[in-house]
């Protein structure tokens, strides 16, 4: 394995190795660029990965403390954990469920489609589904994903054919097994899908794109890519010419390490990628690295989310294959007549029993509660995917009066619902209802949203500088040699699931940084 | 507190409950003796050392009300709260924070019925109490415990219909992932 010197000043420093970070430092890898990766978390393998929800989350997920505030139910329910996303080599591409769409066309401009919505900050991305087009197919031939490149969808499985049912009975079209990042047949080196569930837990087959395998591997292979683990990032340093030097971590003995860098890419994840920034204050950046806008942090977006879950009187068993096996896209439109603007997609969605209990209704006790739990293998499930407006109230701040173990302060997530955000769900609610109910459920559930997995926006794309944090290369529009490389540099969020986009972003980005390094304008 | 005899469930005490089911003797299927506490119904004792036992009797009785499922067997709420007698043993905090929620619960029982909380039979006397108490730091505590406690517990499972680890067996390809034939 390689490993590169802390004192050596040549390498691309990149922090986190999930979707954008993992992707990034192979691509650059590959183009023989040398990476060094920080990641939080520690390495944990395919074969060490659980079946079993409780011990699964605290095998992968970022507990580190965090504190909420806001109107948004998460904050009532699960003050400490605004976000459901992963600490460990590979990121959250560990836990996603492998749905990849495009982005549409009017999604990138949202200002120039929605209008001037009130108490929402959008703005268009600097750049269009066109400029992004041919990385989405690299992206989307990378990850196998199907429907895609002649690759064939996946079979349904029960939760899809409830799912398919209803859809069609209520007259939608575009219903189908998805766009996945799964194998539905052997590809890459990796085997096809075995219907195992669990997708949430890590794929213990390898049939789901996660950069812990899918990529990571192909870059070390180079030579030029060092993953670290467990090397917690706490603040990026720069030089008296405003450019940054190196990035100051704490090692899996808690010690302060500085690895030199001539150029760094913050993939942190949205909250803690504005966390790092901003706890890089100094004298000369005193409100936080590239926050001359004063947007770090700031737009933090979390789609406008639920599931729904339709109870049948003949068993379903939803958990059973792929967690999300199906999608319907009739509403993933932009259609001001609805009552709100921008769209959402419905998507299967199944958890086992503990996490049912858990998230089905937070804090709910009684006979109530219990008849749902007891018709739980009689239950198919879908969550809402939809646009959530940027808002610069909902924002990631430090949370001065806590600190974590290594002395810095906490982020606060804080987050109100927009009132288009509250009008969508409800739509999507009436509708998945009526979806179930017309496959003929004797019940529906409607679950309120829980921690956050599409956690973005939080330093936004802009084409002016006074608008945003990046430029439309990542690149922070203060500083030349700094890029963001995740979730957070979306300018606005869309109706889709957002890893296919962190993917073909940052596979642009890294043509764009080796292609700048080669000039030596960083 | 540990857990003595046999943890199986027969389906002779599977029938045995569905028998006793609506009668008194289903809420003094329990009984104490001595610092023990006793189920013989189903076939299961306990030895309480952090708390008194008959306070573990109505931690397992409210546990029951709070998230009640006729098909459980009561061992199940024992095994999901028997960690409070535990902790007891190494918290003076959690021992009185248990003690005086679980006598505030007896006396707002006395008062409404003359009698303790797990000598109410029926079932909807009790969840008036737990109202009263549901803002509380013993419900509170009990609520949030149980949530994982109770249905983290494998061997519930299957009477929920729910198969839990699956790559082991080869996930379901062959295993009826499609199996659904209602539509």
């Amino acid at each position: 394995m390689t490993s590169f010197p802390l004192n050596d000043d040549s390498v691309v420093v990149i922090i986190g190795s999930g979707a954008g970070g993992g992707t990034l430092g192979t691509e650059l890898a590959l183009k023989g660029v040398k990476v060094v990766i920080l990641e939080a978390g520690p390495r944990i393998e395919i074969e060490d990965f659980i079946n079993d929800e409780w011990a699964s989350f605290a095998q992968l997920s970022w507990s580190d403390k965090r504190t909420t505030s806001g109107s948004w139910r998460v904050h009532k329910d699960f003050p400490n954990l605004p976000a459901w996303i992963v600490k460990a080599v590979g990121g959250t591409s560990i836990h996603w469920a492998g749905a990849s769409l495009r982005f549409q066309d009017h999604e990138f401009k949202a200002r120039t489609h929605y209008g001037n919505v009130e108490g929402a900050n959008l703005l268009d991305w600097p750049i269009t589904l066109g400029e992004l087009a041919p990385y989405y197919e690299k992206a989307e031939f990378k990850m196998g994903v199907t429907r895609t490149n002649d690759i064939p969808g996946l079979p349904g499985n029960n939760n899809f054919k409830v799912l398919e049912a209803g859809a069609t009975k209520l007259g939608y079209k575009e219903v189908h097994t998805g766009r996945m990042a799964i194998n539905s047949r052997p590809r890459d080196g990796r085997g096809s899908c075995q219907q195992i569930g669990f997708c949430f837990q890590g794929c213990k087959s390898g049939a789901k794109w996660s950069t812990l395998y899918a990529e990571l591997p192909k870059g070390e292979d180079t030579g030029n890519l060092e993953v670290r683990p467990e090397s917690h990032v706490l603040r990026i340093e720069h030089d008296g010419s405003g450019k940054v030097t190196g990035v100051v971590y704490a090692d899996s003995n808690g010690k302060h390490q500085l690895q030199k860098a001539r150029v760094v890419c913050v993939a942190g994840n949205s909250i803690e990628s504005p966390r790092i920034l901003l706890n890089s204050a100094s004298n000369q950046f005193p409100n936080g690295l590239a926050n001359s806008s004063g947007q770090v942090g700031r737009n933090y977006m979390r789609h406008t989310t639920a599931a729904v879950f339709g109870v049948f009187d003949k068993p379903v068993h939803m958990y059973r294959g792929t967690t999300m096996a199906g999608i319907v896209r009739d509403e993933s439109i932009h259609n001001p007549e609805r009552g709100f603007v921008g769209g959402y997609e419905f998507e299967t969605i199944s958890v086992g029993l503990p996490f049912m209990a858990a998230f089905l209704d937070p804090g709910a006790w009684g006979r109530k509660f219990t008849a749902a739990l007891d018709s739980y293998p009689n239950m198919a499930g879908l969550w809402i995917v939809g646009e959530d407006m940027p808002q610069e109230t909902n924002r990631i701040t430090l949370n001065k009066d806590i600190k974590d173990k290594f002395g810095m302060p906490v982020p606060n997530v804080h987050y109100d619902d927009h009132k288009n955000d509250i009008s969508m769900r409800n739509h999507a609610y009436k509708q998945a209802t009526a979806l179930y109910e017309a496959a003929g459920a004797t019940h529906v559930y409607q679950q309120t949203p829980y921690p956050s997995t599409h956690n973005l926006g939080t330093n936004r794309m802009s084409a002016n500088p006074q608008d945003g944090v990046v430029n439309k290369f990542g690149q922070t529009h203060d500083i030349k040699n700094l890029f963001v490389s995740d979730g957070s540099q979306f300018t606005t969020g869309a109706g889709e699931n957002p890893t296919l986009t962190i993917v073909a972003l940052a596979i642009r980005q890294a043509d764009y940084i080796a292609g700048e390094m080669m000039k030596r304008t960083i | 507190m540990s857990m003595q005899g046999d943890h199986h469930t027969s389906p002779d005490d599977l029938d045995r409950r569905r028998f006793l089911k609506g009668s008194a003797l289903l809420s003094t299927s329990m009984f104490i003796v001595g610092t023990a506490l006793i189920h013989p119904g189903e076939g299961w004792a306990v030895e309480a050392t952090g708390l008194k036992p008959a306070t573990m009797q109505t931690l397992i009785k409210m546990a029951r009300d709070i998230y009640p499922h006729d098909q459980i067997a009561d061992k199940y709420y024992a095994i999901a709260v028997k960690g409070y007698d535990q902790k007891a043993t190494q918290s003076s905090d959690i021992k009185t924070l248990i003690e005086k929620g679980v006598a505030q619960v007896d006396q707002i029982a006395k008062e409404r019925h003359n009698r303790v909380y797990t000598a109410i039979i029926d079932e909807s006397p009790r969840v008036e109490i737990l109202h009263v108490v549901e803002g509380g730091p013993l419900f509170t505590m009990l609520r949030a415990g149980l949530i994982v406690d109770l249905y983290n517990q494998k061997e519930l499972w299957p009477l929920f219909g729910y198969e839990g680890e699956s790559a082991s067996k080869g996930g379901y390809i062959r295993r009826g992932f499609n199996d659904l034939a209602w539509l």
